[in-house]
């Protein structure tokens, strides 16, 4: 085939995807940037240009300040605990022979549930405790929630890399005396580490836009002590109906995504360089 | 020592796993029973709550809705994805690098950046409360990992597998159809589950798009499932199973499909 008719081919193959692409991504991703320098409530038919003030205004909001911290918080303990007991249950999958098929199935069902199941699950499971309507409990009560449900994704994330280290390297550590601690330490962790680095950034991004638990299970209450950056703006977009100022925090959280997707990339270049 | 450890694995896993059968306990359990606390175990188990789901609430709609919406989004997001995939894994095009780039990059998009102004757009093009606005919604949302992943699988056949089709007087398009498709099977089959349980469970979308029965899906009706003076504990439970049956269905299909595709092994040398 000719390089001009292959490249007419590439066109027409790719050009429905990318339109759907331009048309519903980023076309609204643009509107987006327009939206958040006006000020726009439609039940008052107000619409005026208004710059840069909602995102000085934003950036003084102590509630947004507050939706930046719990994001934060929610973010960083999910997904380091969610490593951690991933690696384990990786660990604990690797050694098994006859119960692997029956142990990843068990471990697909939290994975594969609706979030809105198992937030629905978890307000039972807490309805004794009262703990989703308590400020400082409600958000661990959250955390705990992400992590049952997400830990599953790690776990065969890192297990899949596990079973493709070749044994006889732990083997002949072990033979030099190597303790199973020191093993784990300098060779299994070493070699999972980039796999975990791109588990934990694909983990990173999703809690940072986590939406369904904390919408369903507490709304972002008691007191706005479970609301993330997501429901900061999605409470402006649809229930203050402040569409630019929504928008402008909307923005702020794909800000946000951005710089964290762009601090990993640079970690897992970092790391590769090193091995 | 070994078979006493897998078993001690399986225990902490099925403990791991037990809040949905607890679900599913509570789903058999009377409410009455509920209320008296007996939170665990059912003394009398009944299906009054399934009867109470399927006949006096927007649940059945919803997991139609839920069906139709999932499997269109599942079916578009295939047909362009394949397209493009193949564009992006085989052909010769101008700039591919930072195609692929921005691919990879709008997997990482968050829902909340674009809803505003999709709902906007919904409106004003009369799409709002219809399949069709979550459908659109869904399938750009899932279009870059299925772009992604499909490129991935095509890239990993080998070439002569084509180039044999070629010789055989077939076209590209015949070829991708009746000869590339096929032997990436298990790869296809893997990146159609992904979009169907995406779209099955999204819910920022098919909240915000939708208005009443005639559009909400099932996540969005088991969020606002309806109590009027007490919680429905029972009711929600029952909703919740029906809702959590269609994904914990396809996956365990899937598992059989992945090892069927395997076993098969289209492509030998």
């Amino acid at each position: 085939m000719k390089v001009g008719a292959e490249r007419r081919l590439a066109a027409v193959l790719l050009a429905p995807a990318l339109a759907v692409l331009a048309g519903v991504t980023l076309y609204p991703l643009a509107q987006a940037l327009v939206l958040s320098l006006e000020r726009r409530v439609p039940v008052f038919g107000i619409d005026e240009f208004v710059g840069l003030r909602h995102y000085g205004f934003l950036l003084r909001d102590p509630a947004f300040a507050n939706a930046l911290h719990v994001t934060a918080v929610f973010t960083v303990v999910s997904v380091a605990l969610e490593v951690v007991l991933g690696v384990a249950a990786a660990l604990a999958l690797a050694t098994m022979r006859r119960w692997r098929a029956v142990a990843v199935a068990l471990l697909l069902l939290p994975w594969c549930l609706p979030g809105v199941v198992t937030a629905r699950m978890f307000e039972w499971l807490y309805y004794p405790t009262g703990w989703l309507g308590i400020p400082g409990r409600a958000l661990p009560a959250l955390i705990v929630a992400d992590v049952w449900r997400t830990t599953p994704f790690l776990a065969l994330f890192a297990y899949a890399r596990l079973i493709s280290i070749p044994p006889g390297i732990a083997e002949a550590a072990a033979v030099d005396g190597a303790s199973r601690l020191a093993t784990f330490r300098t060779i299994t962790l070493p070699l999972l580490a980039p796999v975990l680095l791109t588990a934990a950034l694909f983990r990173t991004l999703d809690a940072l836009r986590a939406f369904d638990l904390m919408y369903v299970l507490t709304g972002g209450g008691p007191a706005a002590t479970t609301e993330t950056l997501t429901l900061y703006a999605y409470r402006h977009l649809f229930q203050t109906l402040q569409l630019g100022l929504g928008a402008a925090a909307a923005v702020l959280v794909l800000v946000v995504v951005t710089l964290v997707a762009w601090a990993h990339l640079h970690a897992v270049e970092a790391s590769e360089a090193r091995t | 020592m070994r078979p006493r450890r897998e078993l001690l694995v399986l225990l902490a896993l099925a403990v791991y796993a037990s809040p949905v059968a607890w679900q599913l306990l509570t789903s058999i359990t009377p409410s009455e029973e509920l209320q008296n606390g007996a939170r665990i175990w059912p003394s009398h188990p009944t299906l009054a709550s399934y009867h109470v789901v399927f006949t006096q609430s927007p649940l059945p709609r919803a997991l139609l809705n839920s069906a139709g919406i999932a499997l269109a989004t599942t079916a578009l997001a295939m047909v362009l994805g394949t397209l493009g995939a193949y564009a992006l894994a085989r052909l010769a095009i101008p700039g591919r690098r930072a195609l692929v780039l921005g691919i990879l990059l709008s997997t990482a998009l968050p829902a909340i950046a674009t809803v505003g102004p999709l709902y906007l757009m919904m409106r004003a093009l009369g799409l709002r409360d219809t399949w069709g606005a979550v459908i659109i919604a869904h399938t750009s949302f899932a279009l870059p990992l299925m772009l992604w992943l499909m490129a991935g699988f095509l890239r990993a056949l080998p070439r002569e597998l084509e180039e044999a089709a070629f010789v055989d007087g077939a076209g590209r398009l015949q070829a991708l159809r009746h000869v590339v498709v096929p032997a990436a099977a298990p790869g296809v089959a893997s990146a159609a589950v992904v979009t169907f349980l995406f779209s099955w469970n999204e819910f920022l979308f098919a909240y915000t798009f939708t208005a009443t029965e005639a559009s909400r899906t099932a996540p969005v009706a088991l969020a606002l499932f309806p109590g009027v003076f007490e919680v429905p504990w029972a009711d929600i439970a029952a909703a919740a199973v029906l809702t959590s049956a269609p994904p914990l269905l396809v996956v365990t299909l899937l598992q059989r499909a992945l090892v069927r595709g395997l076993l098969a092994g289209g492509v030998r040398e």
